[in-house]
């Protein structure tokens, strides 16, 4: 299973890899995760790779590799779509942040992009997981909300999904963390 | 799984370091190499630190290895170019104990500023390079890397690539070795390397090679995995690039080399003999491809894929497989950029402002020549600044309106030189320190002017200002970053003036202080873009006049200074 997870620096993607990376240990599978570090934490375009299976050699997922890709913000799930298997299932947090040249001036944020990947993609779900982490109390555990929306919608096991977080999250903030998954899992269907 | 974990290549490194029993580790910090000597000062009870270049790193390790201690040295690609003048007398000298020269490589430049394959090094140093594919791969090469080391009196190179280093992948864990302290003894014919004692260690050097072109036919980490069906096509990779094999093509033959050099050559010449066609996949440079077709070997190459960028499981597919490549929809780059209330921000718009022509350096604060900040001029490696700018002034005789900026952790990396050459041959350039207290690109690593040391403990602080006069600067201003005022009358003063002059832009790296804060308010926004110009994410642009997003907003207040309407205000 290939999952991508691609956001904006700053919104947890690493963090995301990690837990589903803790997910595949304790299922006893065999698993592999890219990250780039330096130039692009900041604040540019993060994205990281899952491979979870008996067997998996390459760390990194290729254009139309991907069961799933997990994006924290319109613009990035556009940028990397093409990575989507057909028939693959795309999640995206239904939020745009304008990048640099956006705001500069330089280029405009797309209109439309939303509605071209419904169209496009038949599994794909935008999930409003920003104003969720906000309901629950923290607005930046919006990536653990996600993770609440693929668990249902994979059919991951909840329980060790839930032990996953708990190994990876630090103490104090595992409650609303807790709280952002059970509120992912629950508002995706 | 007890003892299995998912582990970061890097991190498997420092494991396979203390596994090893390394008691010295020296490393200056480079995406994609820095998180070794983190973890390694983490894992380990053995002296690891920050040197102030790879140079001096290289030769710390050196010294220890000759001293009698399992030795590493951690850098990217472009600190071996740094570091390569000890590595190739190195190998002259040899060592006592192990000495491992870890570096990365970084194709398709996910941070860095060139693609330089460090491959050629290890061949042109005559220095033995391993190339793991994986975390458990890496953590084994180092261990067989120190025991080669040792066998063959040379130090070894462990070569990996931005998508090993920063992958993780399972580790089964094994206990440290217990290795003990070697003698030192006394062979200034082995040591010094004076013309007439290198004369003798270059033969040396040629023997071993001899030696070891054989021995590594031998080596089980070059190995030939044959498949099941009829051997038509076989592949001849390393790294990476054979974990792509794996995945695109599983019904070939493959040829994993571990050592890029020196190559097993008979043995792929055994393999060569066994397959009907021959291929060759390797990112970068046609390295073993030329290397094989020089001793005889026909293969194919770098006619099927570029020297540019990295490898893929896709790329594969598409040549072999004819499964087209998706194509990447069209839409805005989203580039790095300097974070909400970077102290570097407010330097680079005076200077734009200014119209300064900026010589500029490696670090977060290149940066400085995206729009809109749009200031820098040239960016080529560490330490660059304050050389161009040198050279800009004696082109122009001393008209160019030009202005070296470099960062702390930089400067003293190789800025100092720079500095000394400006004072002694008088070219009267003004030179910026943007002095942040910490390595901010790599993640935030201690360096010789933060009074900490690589573990966090309390380190003697080099005094920055004292060592600028003490070069010679005439005049050394120490300045907040975030006063633009100031800022912009001291570069004016110092730019008018004949003399080499420092400007130290202080104030620590914004990301180093994660404790809440205030942010600012706009009331009455005219919408003239003004704010703008500095390029802050926390300012957004709305048809109802710019908005401030308070998650991102730090209240630096720069935005409140360049407003000409007043109509911003920092929090109190």
């Amino acid at each position: 299973m290939n999952i991508l997870i691609t956001g904006v620096g700053g919104q947890g993607t690493v963090l995301t890899s990690k837990v589903l990376g803790r997910y595949a240990i304790l299922s006893g599978k065999d698993c592999k995760l890219s990250e780039v570090h330096g130039m692009s934490q900041r604040g540019g375009s993060v994205t990281t790779h899952v491979r979870i299976g008996d067997k998996v050699h390459s760390p990194v997922i290729w254009e139309g590799g991907a069961d799933m890709i997990i994006a924290f913000e319109i613009l990035e799930a556009a940028r990397t779509k093409h990575f989507l298997k057909k028939g693959g299932i795309l999640l995206v947090n239904d939020t745009k942040i304008l990048p640099m040249p956006c705001i500069s001036g330089g280029a405009e944020y797309p209109e439309g992009l939303k509605e071209k990947m419904l169209e496009e993609v038949n599994n794909s779900y935008f999930i409003p997981a920003q104003n969720i982490a906000e309901e629950v109390g923290n607005s930046k555990s919006s990536n653990v909300v996600m993770l609440g929306a693929l668990c249902r919608l994979f059919d991951f096991d909840k329980q060790v999904m839930i032990q996953s977080i708990k190994d990876c999250v630090p103490a104090k903030f595992l409650d609303v963390n807790l709280k952002a998954f059970e509120a992912g899992y629950e508002r995706v269907i | 799984m007890d003892n299995k974990e998912l582990m970061l290549t890097n991190k498997a490194i420092a494991r396979g370091a203390f596994e090893a029993g390394v008691r010295v580790l020296s490393a200056y910090p480079g995406t994609p190499s820095t998180e070794i000597a983190e973890n390694f000062a983490k894992i380990s009870g053995a002296h690891a630190e920050w040197a102030p270049n790879e140079k001096v790193a290289l030769e710390v390790g050196i010294g220890a290895a000759v001293a009698g201690a399992r030795a590493m040295v951690c850098m990217k690609h472009v600190g071996l170019n740094v570091a390569a003048d000890p590595l190739f007398t190195s190998a002259y000298s040899g060592i006592n104990a192990g000495l491992v020269i870890v570096v990365a490589d970084d194709p398709g430049m996910h941070s860095s500023q060139n693609e330089q394959d460090s491959r050629f090094y290890a061949r042109s140093a005559h220095v033995l390079m391993l190339e793991p594919s994986n975390a458990q791969e890496a953590k084994d090469f180092v261990k067989l890397a120190f025991e080669l080391s040792e066998k063959y009196d040379t130090p070894v190179i462990l070569r990996t690539t931005t998508r090993v280093a920063h992958s993780q992948s399972i580790v089964s864990l094994d206990e440290p070795e217990d290795v003990r302290l070697r003698p030192y003894e006394k062979a200034p014919s082995k040591y010094v390397m004076s013309p007439a004692n290198a004369i003798v260690r270059h033969r040396v050097v040629e023997e071993r090679d001899c030696i070891l072109s054989d021995v590594v036919n031998t080596l089980p980490i070059n190995r030939a995995e044959y498949s099941r069906r009829p051997a038509r096509m076989g592949v001849i990779c390393s790294g990476i690039v054979y974990e792509y094999v794996k995945e695109a093509l599983p019904d070939v033959s493959i040829y994993k080399i571990g050592t890029v050099y020196p190559l097993p050559i008979k043995e792929i010449q055994r393999f060569a003999q066994k397959v009907f066609q021959l291929y060759v996949f390797e990112e970068l440079e046609p390295y073993i491809e030329d290397t094989l077709k020089a001793a005889g070997v026909k293969c194919t190459g770098k006619e099927l894929f570029s020297v540019q960028g990295e490898l893929s499981v896709a790329k594969i597919k598409e040549v072999f497989d004819k499964t087209p490549r998706p194509v990447p929809e069209k839409v805005p780059a989203r580039p790095p950029i300097m974070c909400a209330g970077c102290p570097h921000r407010g330097v680079f718009y005076v200077l734009n402002k200014l119209k300064l022509t900026v010589n500029g350096d490696i670090g977060c604060y290149t940066l400085g020549a995206q729009a809109p900040l749009s200031a820098t001029d040239s960016v080529i490696c560490m330490g660059a600044s304050i050389g161009m700018a040198h050279g800009f002034k004696k082109a122009t005789g001393g008209v160019s309106n030009n202005i070296a900026v470099i960062g702390d952790s930089t400067f003293i990396h190789s800025g100092i030189t720079g500095l000394i050459n400006a004072v002694y041959n008088q070219s009267g350039i003004t030179v910026i320190i943007l002095d942040n207290s910490t390595t901010g690109m790599t993640g935030h690593q201690d360096h010789p002017a933060t009074g900490k040391d690589i573990k966090g403990k309390p380190a003697p602080s080099i005094d920055l200002a004292e060592l600028c006069k003490a070069c010679g600067a005439a005049s050394v201003d120490i300045v907040d970053s975030y006063d633009l005022k100031q800022l912009e009358a001291v570069i004016k003063k110092d730019c008018a003036s004949t003399d080499v002059n420092v400007i130290i832009a202080k104030r620590p790296c914004v990301m180093l202080d994660k404790t809440p804060k205030a942010s600012c308010s706009i009331l009455g926004c005219k919408n003239c873009g003004k704010c703008l110009k500095l390029g802050c994410p926390a300012l957004v642009k709305t048809d109802a006049g710019v908005k401030v997003d308070k998650t991102l907003c730090v209240n630096c207040g720069l935005c409140s200074k360049v407003c000409p309407f007043g109509a911003i205000k920092e929090a109190n």
